[in-house]
């Protein structure tokens, strides 16, 4: 709050109004209900429910099929994570480092940003077509029958490609900016001590950069974990059957087509947990990295 | 001398394979609005640019496909605006508002009202995504446009952002325009809102293109075909495609493209409002 602020009552008051209605309508009762209804087993067809204490949590830790969705799903985020914020480093550190065409790189490198998850799912499902895509042809000439919506890793591959592919944008924009906001004199400086390129960037340029990275890495973990469904559900095509699929996915088909409440609330929760952990992770190390810079 | 020149290429040819990289796919995806379907069916997207375009354009915007008949490029295209205009300028205005109460009133209860709004970081729409579709069930929000727009809303990151940007406005001037008689609402109207221009307009494109690109919550609230967004439709699209002995590649490639061109010119003619309103969001 500002020192020389205004004292009206009523007018802040109407003024938090809105936003206080909305989230408590569907930020504070929607989690509540998920934490009360991952207790419950639902009946099937809606006659009341009874309460079950943990039953719906341990029934997901036993079962196979939540665990190797769970695996999957760590699996993918690594994956996506790494590849594009590594893609995103190399692209970033060259497109500060050129004077000529430096804009329209940097246009060409960051238009996907405003690509929707299923639209690039969707230019997936075109590139992998079994017939005729181009992608498909290219792995043909190895050898490989390449099989989306069949064989399990190639499924796999195609939705972490379509992911990276929509991820390096954002990566590239921060890792721009953290480089441009480097100080030249410090540039400058690394220069003159040092000149070998590649060694300055890891002595100096890339601990610079840390602190963008860990943040990003949250930010990536985040969208592997959620912001993917969209590119989850195009490229198995609504199907998931034995095709790979992320947790977020599972909560969707379980509780939105499966009709199982209480079983998909337990898995929102853990959800919950889990992103809960990584932002509280985030939050401190904004913290330091306030001491960075 | 040389030596420099090479370093210079590799650099050129890293971002050039970088911008291929991230340009392929879409080319491929205009060369084949161009092209009839059956060509499509036979070879696949190729180097060469037909002249079926305008057949493919008129049939993806005006043609009605789906149950209903209702479902036309053109409506999606509406409500694609609705939502992503709806959202941002809801969340902006609702976030400005908060952020006005929390920074310049003395408030007794600020503090647990500034918890409660930003708890909502925490947890983005999709823990919670079952529940949220039960509420506004109860509310009878299916099919609307409120339903659509308004539980999108209910996370602060607008808030947050506009908290930040006027704990940055120097002190003196809420302290000059007191002393010119200036009330909180005339402050706010006529000195706060035209000093946060450029924040705005950042937030509006981040806002929007968000709103747009949404997929999931569409997805569960709209089940009436007129009700569509574009990004919704590629569902439907995908769906379609597999079943069809003579799949309608043309028509669905027009509209994946016309949901990519809206939120891409955006962020391209506002890039540094763009990328300012990003990085600064996100800190």
């Amino acid at each position: 709050m500002k020192r020389a602020g205004f004292d009206t009552l009523s007018l802040p008051v109407l003024l938090l109004l809105p936003q206080l209605v909305i989230i408590a309508v569907f930020f504070y009762w929607p989690t509540i209900v998920a934490l009360q209804s991952s207790f419950y087993l639902q009946d099937p067809f809606g006659f009341g429910s009874t309460f079950v204490g943990l039953q719906n949590y341990a029934d997901l830790f036993s079962s196979r099929e939540y665990r190797k969705i769970a695996w999957f799903t760590v699996t993918f985020s690594i994956l996506v994570t790494f590849f594009s914020l590594a893609i995103a480093l190399v692209l970033a550190v060259k497109a500060d480092k050129v004077l000529r065409g430096a804009k329209t790189y940097r246009t060409l490198l960051m238009w996907v940003y405003a690509v929707a998850p299923p639209v690039a799912g969707f230019i997936a499902v075109i590139m992998f077509n079994q017939s005729w895509g181009p992608l498909t042809e290219f792995f043909g000439v190895f050898g490989h029958t390449y099989m989306v919506g069949v064989n399990f890793n190639d499924t796999a591959f195609a939705m972490i490609l379509a992911s990276v592919w929509k991820q390096v944008p954002v990566n590239f924009i921060f890792f721009l900016s953290g480089l441009q906001s480097i100080p030249r004199s410090v540039r400058e400086a690394a220069m003159i001590d040092n000149r070998s390129a590649t060694s300055r960037f890891w002595d100096v340029t890339f601990p610079l950069l840390a602190p963008t990275g860990f943040f990003l890495l949250i930010i990536n973990i985040t969208y592997s974990l959620f912001d993917t469904f969209g590119i989850v559900d195009t490229v198995v095509k609504g199907e998931p059957g034995n095709n790979p699929m992320t947790l977020v996915y599972k909560v969707y088909v379980d509780g939105f087509r499966g009709n199982d409440l209480g079983g998909s609330s337990a898995q929102s929760v853990i959800l919950m947990v889990l992103v809960l952990a990584l932002t509280i992770f985030q939050f401190r190390l904004i913290e330091r990295r306030i001491h960075y810079t | 001398m040389r030596k420099v020149k090479l370093s210079a290429v590799i650099d050129h040819g890293v971002l050039i394979l970088g911008s291929l990289f991230m340009m392929l796919p879409l080319l491929m995806l205009l060369q084949m609005t161009t092209i009839p379907d059956t060509e499509i069916i036979r070879t696949g997207p190729s180097l060469t640019v037909g002249d079926q375009f305008d057949d493919n354009f008129n049939k993806a915007m005006f043609e009605a496909s789906g149950f209903s008949g209702e479902n036309t490029g053109l409506s999606m295209l509406k409500n694609s605006f609705i939502l992503g205009i709806g959202f941002a300028v809801g969340k902006i205005v609702i976030g400005m508002m908060a952020a006005y109460a929390i920074v310049y009133f003395r408030l007794r209860f600020a503090t647990f009202a500034f918890w409660l709004i930003f708890t909502t970081l925490l947890l983005p729409l999709e823990v919670r995504i079952l529940p949220s579709y039960e509420v506004v069930q109860w509310l009878g929000m299916l099919n609307t446009y409120q339903g659509l727009i308004i539980p999108l809303i209910a996370s602060a990151t607008a808030t947050f952002f506009f908290r930040q940007f006027f704990r940055s406005v120097p002190e003196e001037l809420v302290e000059a325009a007191r002393i010119d008689g200036a009330g909180p609402v005339k402050f706010f109207i006529d000195i706060l809102v035209p000093l946060s221009r450029t924040m705005i307009a950042a937030m509006f494109i981040i806002m929007f293109v968000y709103g747009w690109n949404q997929y999931l919550w569409p997805t569960m609230i709209t089940t009436d075909e007129d009700m569509y967004t574009l990004v919704r439709g590629i569902k439907q699209i995908v769906q379609v495609l597999e079943g069809a002995v003579v799949p309608e590649f043309g028509r669905s490639n027009v509209l994946a493209l016309i949901a990519v061109i809206p939120p891409v010119l955006v962020v391209v003619f506002f890039q540094s409002w763009f990328v300012k309103g990003l990085t600064e969001s996100d800190k």
